[in-house]
């Protein structure tokens, strides 16, 4: 295991939003988060899984 | 600058940091260019030049961020090309945006990614990278080659946009391919072609 653990990409709980210069948060600022999140957290399409399975046997 | 030869384990890491940021590789193409499809076709060539390039990833710096500006650069690219230009897919943004169970509200998201969507390409990607995907200006800043100032006036215009647009219920049926918008951008090509960008630096 090497340093790694602070790079921010360890799942859901470390990617707690760092809210830089928000004082008074629109409505909407909570539906961008929304947005993203709703993409992080689709099932990994097929096609995603073997492209990663295919790269160790690109070199 | 001088490449260490990577190990099996470092290859393994690699892989797997690789492996668990393309979630969110997803979600800021989605963002970008508001297509799923050509969304996810930008992701998997984001990927392969990543794992390309795995010797310029410093380990134990931002896997997230170092990928952000492979996929960015491809879009870049890709936006030059015409690629996305006034291509965005009404019917797939809906579908894509209908919420899973337990959402409350799904029809201000489409709402949302349809205003975002009519934004500059370089304040909807400052506002996706500050307000949607956590990083901080000065990370966004390294993301777009460009200085923090110049982020956060891009995040506070963008945001001025939103408010506009989405309080007062003035939302575009459709984003409108903005030529000013392009120019702005191929601009900024030219800057990244001049080399201050991250991932030629590292």
């Amino acid at each position: 295991m090497t340093h790694t653990e602070n790079t921010g990409t360890r799942g859901a709980a470390s990617f707690a939003p760092r809210r830089p210069g928000a004082g008074s948060k629109p409505g909407w600022s909570n539906g961008l988060r929304k947005l993203y999140d709703s993409v992080v957290e689709e099932p990994l399409p097929d096609t995603f899984k073997d492209l990663l399975a295919q790269l160790d046997k690109r070199d | 600058m001088g490449q260490p030869q990577r190990t099996a384990d470092d290859k393994a890491d690699f892989k797997r940091e690789l492996t668990e940021v393309v979630p969110h590789l997803r979600a800021f193409a989605r963002g970008l260019c508001g297509r799923a499809d050509m969304a996810d076709d930008l992701v998997q060539e984001a990927l392969l030049k990543a794992w390309a390039a795995q010797d310029r990833f410093e380990p134990g710096t931002s896997m997230r961020a170092w990928t952000f500006v492979i996929l960015r650069n491809a879009y870049l690219t890709d936006m030059r090309r015409n690629r996305f230009r006034g291509d965005y897919d009404e019917g797939v943004a809906e579908r894509v945006l209908t919420a899973p169970a337990g959402q409350e509200e799904p029809i201000h998201l489409a709402d949302m990614h349809r205003a975002l969507l009519t934004l500059p390409p370089e304040r909807r990607e400052a506002l996706l990278l500050v307000g949607a995907g956590g990083f901080s200006y000065e990370e966004a800043a390294a993301i777009c080659g460009c200085a923090i100032g110049t982020i956060k006036s891009r995040v506070g215009r963008a945001r001025a946009a939103l408010n506009t647009m989405l309080s007062e219920g003035d939302v575009p049926q459709r984003a409108i391919g903005d030529e000013g918008a392009h120019r702005a951008i191929l601009e900024e090509l030219d800057g990244l072609a001049a080399g201050n960008n991250v991932e030629e630096r590292a």
